[in-house]
Formats: C-alpha cells, structure tokens, sequence
C-alpha cells in the first residue's frame, strides 16, 4: 500500500506533538514552546548519533522529518558526514550545511514577513 | 468533590480549595490539548509527506525534496503568521503547532512584527532569533559534539 506512508506520518507527527503537549502540560516547570523547540532539536541529535532516528525517518517519512527533532536529525547526519568526507574541519561545516535550506528559508521568509505584514489588535 | 466550610482555619481551607481546583481543572483540559496536538501535529507532517512525494515525483532526490518540503512549510507558516492565522490556529492546537518545522517559522515571525517598531536592527533582526538563536545554539553544539565524538571513536 502506497498511500500508509500518509497514515505513518500523521501518526509519528502526531504523537511527536503529543509529548511535547504532554511535557507542556504535566510538568511543573514552565515549559514555553521555545524549550519545547530546543528540547527536540536536541533530542533528534542525540537519537540521531544513538542510530535511532533513521528507522523512524524510513517508517514515518515526513511524519519523522517534519517535527523539529527532524532538524536536529539532519544536523547530526550532517555533521557526522562531515567528519567522514574532511575529518574534524568537517564537525563544524557539516550540520550547518546539511540545513541550510530551511536555515535560509526560515531567516528570509521571516524577515519579508515581519516587514510585509503588521501584528492584529 | 469536597467541600470548603467557613468555619475551618485557613489552611485547610487553602487545601481544600487546592484540591478542588486540581480536581476540577487540569484532566479534561490536558486531554482536549493532547487531542488537537495530536491531530494538527500530524496533519501539517501529512501536508510535508504530499510536498516531499511532490517534489521526489518531480525528480528531485531524497535530501533536496526535503529541503524544499521544509522550504515550503517554512514559507506557508511565515505567511501564515504575517496574517495571524497561525496563532489561531495555535491558541487550539498547542505542541501540534509548535513541534513542527511550521512552529519554529512561527517563532521567529511572530516576535519579529511585534518588535518591528525598535528598529530593523535591534526590532526586526534580533527578534527574529528570540527562539530560533536557542534552538541553533543548542542543535549546532550538540551535532558538533557528536560529529567530534565520532570522530576520536569511530
């Protein structure tokens, strides 16, 4: 079946969503989206390095890559590859590298945005 | 549910209050959250899964479809923010707006047009990186540590 990959992906995008829901609503601490954000770039790193984010990008496909933890997954596949093509020189271009895209969409966009449109009330 | 008498010390009645409003409150609340985090969260990975078989169905391989599948998500969600419907649709959706490529968009516009008025410098660009400076800092430290750690222990 062609079309499960859809059904993956919403369920991996959706339950990624869901404990970050969870740690927003049952922990004590304050967690704001920006600790939210920086915990699953983090997170998608380290499951990344560990081998364990790779399988759940094949399963899940954008289900795995859309959510931030994606991000930190390409940063980590980047860097490591780095390393494997230029050695250490390769750690500090690597990751950067590998999210360049979304790196430079997110900064123009953002910044055309900011400039085209005014905030409501 | 119990219930609260004037005529107990103030203590008691702090707690009992306490105990009230923890039963009454959080449950169905955390549960209606958990929901729509998980339905929006995994309908925008829906929409990324339709741009990347898209973009690979265009002849685009693997790595370059996802960057433009993040290209595009990234410019939806800042449109989206300039018109305010992001953050309606966050007020509902919590996490399942966040998480996603779309919500780190979202923290960078959004903080940006708010402060816009100090400035294209200190306003515009510095805001823009209120979230996004953390979430960098913190994704290029670790990857550089693991890409360092790789390479003494490979």
């Amino acid at each position: 079946m062609k079309n499960m990959i859809f059904l993956k992906a919403f369920l991996v995008g959706g339950l990624l969503c869901v404990i970050a829901q969870l740690l927003m609503d049952l922990t004590s601490h304050k967690v704001t989206p920006a600790h939210v954000l920086v915990g699953f770039v983090t997170g998608g790193v380290i499951l990344s390095a560990l081998g364990l984010y790779q399988p759940l990008v094949n399963w899940a496909g954008a289900g795995a890559t859309v959510p931030l933890s994606g991000f930190g997954h390409l940063l980590a596949q980047g860097a490591i590859g780095g390393v494997k093509q230029k050695g250490v020189l390769g750690a500090f271009s690597g990751g950067v590298a590998a999210t360049a895209a979304g790196i430079t969409a997110a900064v123009v966009f953002g910044y055309l945005a900011a400039l085209a449109f005014r905030p409501k009330g | 549910m119990a219930e609260v008498k004037d005529s107990q010390p103030l203590e008691i009645q702090k707690k009992e209050y306490q105990k009230m409003v923890q039963e009454v409150q959080p449950r169905p609340t955390v549960g209606r959250n958990v929901f729509w985090a998980f339905v929006v969260g995994g309908l925008i990975s829906v929409l990324g899964q339709l741009f990347l078989n898209f973009f690979q169905a265009r002849g685009l391989a693997l790595p370059e479809a996802g960057a433009a599948t993040s290209t595009v998500l990234v410019f939806l969600a800042a449109l989206l923010t300039g018109l305010g419907v992001y953050d309606e649709i966050a007020k509902i959706a919590g996490a399942g707006s966040i998480v996603p490529i779309t919500g780190f968009a979202n923290s960078m516009v959004a903080p940006a047009m708010e402060y816009r008025g100090e400035g294209l410098v200190l306003g515009v660009g510095a805001r823009l990186f209120t979230v996004a400076g953390p979430v960098l800092v913190f994704g290029i430290v670790t990857a550089w540590i693991v890409a360092i750690l790789y390479y003494f222990f490979r």
